[in-house]
Parts: structure tokens; C-alpha cells; sequence
């Protein structure tokens, strides 16, 4: 049986800049910054215990004179125990204005205390093989995450997640997102790929506001352009609408691009031929907190029309 | 809500409502946090075994919604002027880039919250030296990253039992086996590779790999330096790099920082 060693400390010597490390609304008083206590999801099976209080503040300037230099150091597991009973310690150290690494420490320090040494046979099976059933391909954006608000929990969701999530097709050649395909889909044998595209993306922005004939430069520019399908079928079917509403029609019709790319994969396509994999698109809209999905109809996919329209199946929509 | 045949006599309606019930005592005051904590895990006990879910029994949908609906009601709705403001932009302070492996979620392990940091997660959480014709998916995210959203911080963190890792350290380099696109991936951190052998080629494979996966975060670390704008961002003090390494066997979390030094001229 795995006995977790040691944790690492962090011994404060110097720091060259001290970033604002927990700024969500940095123009407001700190004082009334809003403390937000993540409660983690109820895993299927794992019973999760709930985890320490976050606060989310604004960085306090008292520490902008001063250094902090890391080293990795192994201390004995009594440093763990005096850390946590220390507690008014910590609550003095966060009201003075926690540095980074302090905070950082407690995070996942609260992470092993109350998920990781509360499910340790979970953790020890997961140690030894992950089995995810889902591959999710999500955007990098900050307010996304997949293990948020979908509460994916260790072991359950093989993660890739670019700018605007997408797939590129198998044409185009090597690239990240194809080699975390290809893994997730003939090493890990997911059963299913969901393809979650979001609101107020700034990569399908990005896609809408290019210039058609100029070459672009920037490497934001070369990847976006992957999705230069979604582009044009809702350049043409938006006509009406103005350009927020538009972007939103692309942010959908770009997550049926991706589906349409997961099947120029020949490896993919057997699998969902086979009924062993499954392939859905999801959008998640922050501004009203919704949520919605549908599942690629593979069967009608094949006769799908001349202009390629994606037959979908299963389309739900939670809010 | 999901229902399995073990709570056959209940109706959907009660579990509902019990479950609510129980959801509204996860509402806690600041008055004691230990006890809040117990409370809570005993709360959420409950509200599993109600809900009778075990992630094989799960229909792959309902799990979905159900984590939605969890995220809703626990977080979303709990903290609507934040969520309103992050509706409207997001200003991360931290971009990180991580592995896909389903282990390693940097939400999880770092608890990073709504808007508090830009995550790029692909295979062997690589960085390719900068490179306009290739790899334009890291590219985008760094220059999105450090140019329009303007981190502060990066942070690379590599992990315990890597698979890509793996597959880099035992791909033979003769040209023996044909490349698929994860060899293609992976090929990156070579230089990585040929360190570990040099250095430590005397210790058991298992070992290796383990050297390899550190070393290939501190590879992508001076990768990221090659990109003009996180350069120039680095020299105005602008921009933190780290490193860090979570390994999930021994359940411990290390991290570094790089740090650049020009000593004053040795002789005159």
C-alpha cells in the first residue's frame, strides 16, 4: 500500500516580481472581494470531501519590496502536520496578503488532505492506470474548465484543451490535438468524445474578424484558421444578425466542424462505425449558465446533403 | 435526476426534495470551519449514496448533467455578481500548461477557480520551441495568453506515470517503427531524452522516465523563452516562469522558478 512521502515546502527568500496572483476584479475594494468556496462535485463514487476556503482578493502591494526565491526541498511529514494545526498562523499570513507560493502551497495541500487522503484507494488504482471513459476537447479559456462545470474528477476525462477547441482534420497533418486523439482514442479506448465549445470566445472572434484575402501573420491567425469552415456557412447564414450574435452562430458551428474533422480520422471513424465510440458537441453558455449538448448521428451522417449539414441526435439543453 | 433501482421505493419526487434539503445544508457560516468541513462531507456522503452513482453504473450523459447541474447550484448560482463579471471578460493571472491525463486536472490539484488561469492541456504537457510554419496550436495560446490577456505568470507542470513521456524515453530512434502523430508529438522533447540518457542512463528505466518527466518541463520552460513576446515580457519583469511536478504516486507537489542572472564582468 502506497504511503504518500513527503511534501514539498517552499522556503521564502526572495521574489523578483510579486504578480497579482488572485485578481478577478481588480478594480474593486478589496475588502468586499468576494469569497468563493469551491465546493467540489459529489464524484460517482468518490465521496470528495469539501475543500478548504479559497478566497479570492486582490494582491496586497505590502510585499512589492520583496524576494522570493523557491527551492524544492523534502521535509519529514511532521512539517505537513504543524503546517495544518498552525491555522491562525495561516489566517494572519492570508489577511497580511498571502504571497503566491503560499497560496499555492495550501491549495494543494487542501487537495491532498481532503480529496486525496480521503480516497486513497482510489488515488492508489488511479496511480497505477487511468481508464477515462470520456475524452474532452475544451478551450484554454479561464472560465471553462471541464472539471468545473461538468465536475469531472481524477480518472474520469482525458483532457485537450487549445485555443477555441478545435480539431483540426487529418489532413492537415501532426499536431497536438491529433496526438492526444490518437492516444485517447487507440491507447486509452475512450467511449466517448465530447467537443465543448463555449460563449465570448475569443478565438472564434478572433476567427470572424480576419481579413478575408490578407495572410496572416500572427500564430493566433494560422490556428483559428482551421475553423474557416464554421466561418464561412455562418457568414452566410447570419446575415441579419449583428456581429456578437454572429460569433455566437460560429461558436456552435465550429464545434460541428470538429465533429465533422474527428471523422477524417480512418481510426475514429471505424470505432464510431463499430458503435464503440460515441462523438458529441457541447456549448456552454457562461452569461446565462446553460448548457447544451447533442450527440453526432453517425448513421445519418452518411447520407448526409451536398452541403455537408452535420446530423446530430440526443440534443438536450440544461439551464 | 438519475434514479437506480435500489431506492425502487422512493419516488422521484421525495429524492428531489431530500436531496435539496441536503443541498441547503451545505450553506454554511463562517463560524466554524472544521465543523463546516465535516458537515460537509458527510452532506455530500449522503447526497451520493441518494443518488446511488458509481462511475461504471453512469450513463455517460447523465454524469454530464448531473456535474452541470452540481456546478450550478454550488457555484454559479452561489456567486452571481463574480460570474457576471467574468461573463464579461477574463483576466487570468496564471496561463499553465498541463497534461490530458484525465489525473491530472490543474482545477483539481490546485483548486484554480472560475477566470484564475488560461489552461493549455495537451500530451506531455510540451512546448515547442517557437515556430511559425509548425505547431501554431501552442503558438496561439501562448501569444493569446501573453499578448491580449496579459498573464503574469506561467506555469509548466509535468506529472508521475506520463504516457507520453513513456512513449518518448522507448521509441526507438533507428527508424525501426514507423511514427504516428504521438511520436510526432513527442519527438519535442528529445532533448530532454538525450540529457536523461547522458546523465542517467545508469538508473533502472522506471527511473529514467521519472528524470525525463522533469526534465522535459524544464525543456518547455526554456522553449517558452523562445517566443519573442514572453522574451520581451520576462525582461520588463512582466512575466514569472515556473516549473512544477505532481506526482500522484507519493501524492507530493514540487516547484521551481526560473531565474535568469548576468553576473557583473568577471575580468575587466
Amino acid at each position: 500500500m502506497a504511503v504518500p512521502s513527503p511534501t514539498f515546502s517552499l522556503s521564502k527568500h526572495s521574489v523578483s516580481n510579486p504578480p497579482s496572483f488572485l485578481a478577478s476584479n481588480p478594480s474593486s475594494d478589496p475588502s468586499k472581494a468576494p469569497v468563493l468556496r469551491p465546493r467540489n462535485a459529489f464524484g460517482c463514487k468518490a465521496n470528495l470531501g469539501g475543500v478548504e476556503q479559497t478566497r479570492l482578493r486582490l494582491w496586497n502591494n505590502l510585499k512589492t519590496n520583496s524576494d522570493l526565491r523557491l527551492q524544492a526541498l523534502r521535509e519529514p511529514p511532521g512539517l505537513t502536520k504543524e503546517l495544518e494545526s498552525d491555522k491562525s498562523e495561516r489566517m494572519e499570513r492570508i489577511e497580511h496578503g498571502t504571497d503566491l507560493f503560499d497560496e499555492m502551497k495550501q491549495r494543494f495541500l487542501s487537495f491532498k488532505k481532503h480529496k486525496y487522503m480521503q480516497n486513497l484507494e482510489l488515488y492508489e488504482k488511479l496511480a497505477k492506470d487511468q481508464a477515462p471513459k470520456f475524452m474532452v476537447i475544451a478551450c484554454a479559456d479561464s472560465r471553462v474548465c471541464p472539471s468545473s462545470i461538468l465536475g469531472f474528477q481524477p480518472g474520469e476525462a482525458f483532457v485537450v484543451r487549445n485555443v477555441a477547441n478545435m480539431v483540426p482534420p487529418y489532413e492537415n497533418g501532426p499536431s497536438e490535438t491529433n496526438a492526444g486523439l490518437e492516444f485517447a482514442v487507440n491507447s486509452l479506448k475512450v467511449e466517448n468524445i465530447l467537443v465543448i465549445g463555449h460563449s465570448r470566445c475569443g478565438g472564434i472572434r478572433a476567427l470572424m474578424s480576419m481579413h478575408d484575402d490578407v495572410e496572416t501573420s500572427s500564430l493566433i491567425g494560422s490556428w483559428v484558421s482551421v475553423g474557416m469552415n464554421a466561418r464561412v456557412k455562418t457568414k452566410a447564414a447570419t446575415k441579419l444578425l449583428n456581429f456578437d450574435q454572429q460569433c455566437k452562430h460560429c461558436e456552435k458551428e465550429s464545434v460541428n466542424c470538429s465533429l465533422v474533422n474527428l471523422l477524417t480520422y480512418p481510426w475514429v471513424e471505424e470505432k464510431v462505425r463499430n458503435g464503440e465510440l460515441a462523438i458529441h458537441g457541447g456549448y456552454y453558455d457562461f452569461v446565462d449558465c446553460a448548457f447544451e449538448k447533442w450527440t453526432l448521428d453517425y448513421k445519418e451522417s452518411n447520407l448526409k446533403d451536398k452541403s455537408g449539414k452535420v446530423a446530430v441526435k440526443d440534443r438536450a439543453f440544461w439551464f | 435526476m438519475s434514479s437506480s433501482s435500489r431506492h425502487a421505493g422512493m419516488g422521484n419526487l421525495s429524492l428531489k426534495e431530500a436531496i435539496e434539503g441536503l443541498k441547503k445544508l451545505l450553506i454554511h457560516h463562517d463560524k466554524d470551519e472544521q465543523l463546516n468541513k465535516e458537515l460537509e462531507t458527510k452532506i455530500e456522503k449522503l447526497i451520493s449514496e441518494l443518488l446511488g452513482t458509481t462511475p461504471h453504473d453512469c450513463h455517460p450523459v447523465g454524469r454530464i448533467l448531473d456535474g452541470f447541474q452540481r456546478f450550478k447550484t454550488t457555484k454559479f448560482e452561489m456567486y452571481p455578481e463574480l460570474f457576471r463579471e467574468l461573463a464579461e471578460r477574463q483576466t487570468p493571472k496564471f496561463m499553465v500548461f498541463a497534461c490530458c491525463d484525465s489525473r491530472v486536472s490543474p482545477s483539481i490539484i490546485l483548486d484554480f477557480q472560475p477566470g484564475e488561469a488560461f489552461i493549455f492541456r495537451n500530451i506531455a504537457n510540451l512546448v515547442p520551441p517557437f515556430n511559425q510554419l509548425r505547431y501554431s496550436g501552442v503558438g496561439a495560446a501562448i501569444e493569446y495568453a501573453v499578448v491580449h490577456l496579459n498573464v503574469e505568470n506561467i506555469l509548466v507542470i509535468g506529472h508521475s506515470r506520463c504516457g507520453g513521456i513513456e512513449r518518448l524515453m522507448s521509441h526507438p530512434e533507428d527508424g525501426s517503427t514507423d511514427n504516428d502523430f504521438i511520436d510526432d508529438w513527442v519527438q519535442i522533447g528529445l532533448p530532454a531524452k538525450a540529457k536523461v540518457k547522458a546523465e542517467f542512463g545508469h538508473l533502472p528505466p522506471d527511473e529514467q522516465k521519472r528524470k525525463c518527466e522533469m526534465e522535459a518541463v524544464n525543456l518547455s520552460l526554456t522553449n517558452l523563452q523562445t517566443y519573442p513576446y514572453v522574451r520581451e515580457r520576462m525582461a520588463k519583469n512582466a512575466l514569472a516562469l515556473r516549473g512544477g511536478y505532481y506526482d500522484f504516486v507519493k501524492g507530493c507537489f514540487k516547484l521551481w522558478e526560473v531565474k535568469s542572472i548576468i553576473t557583473p564582468p568577471i575580468h575587466r
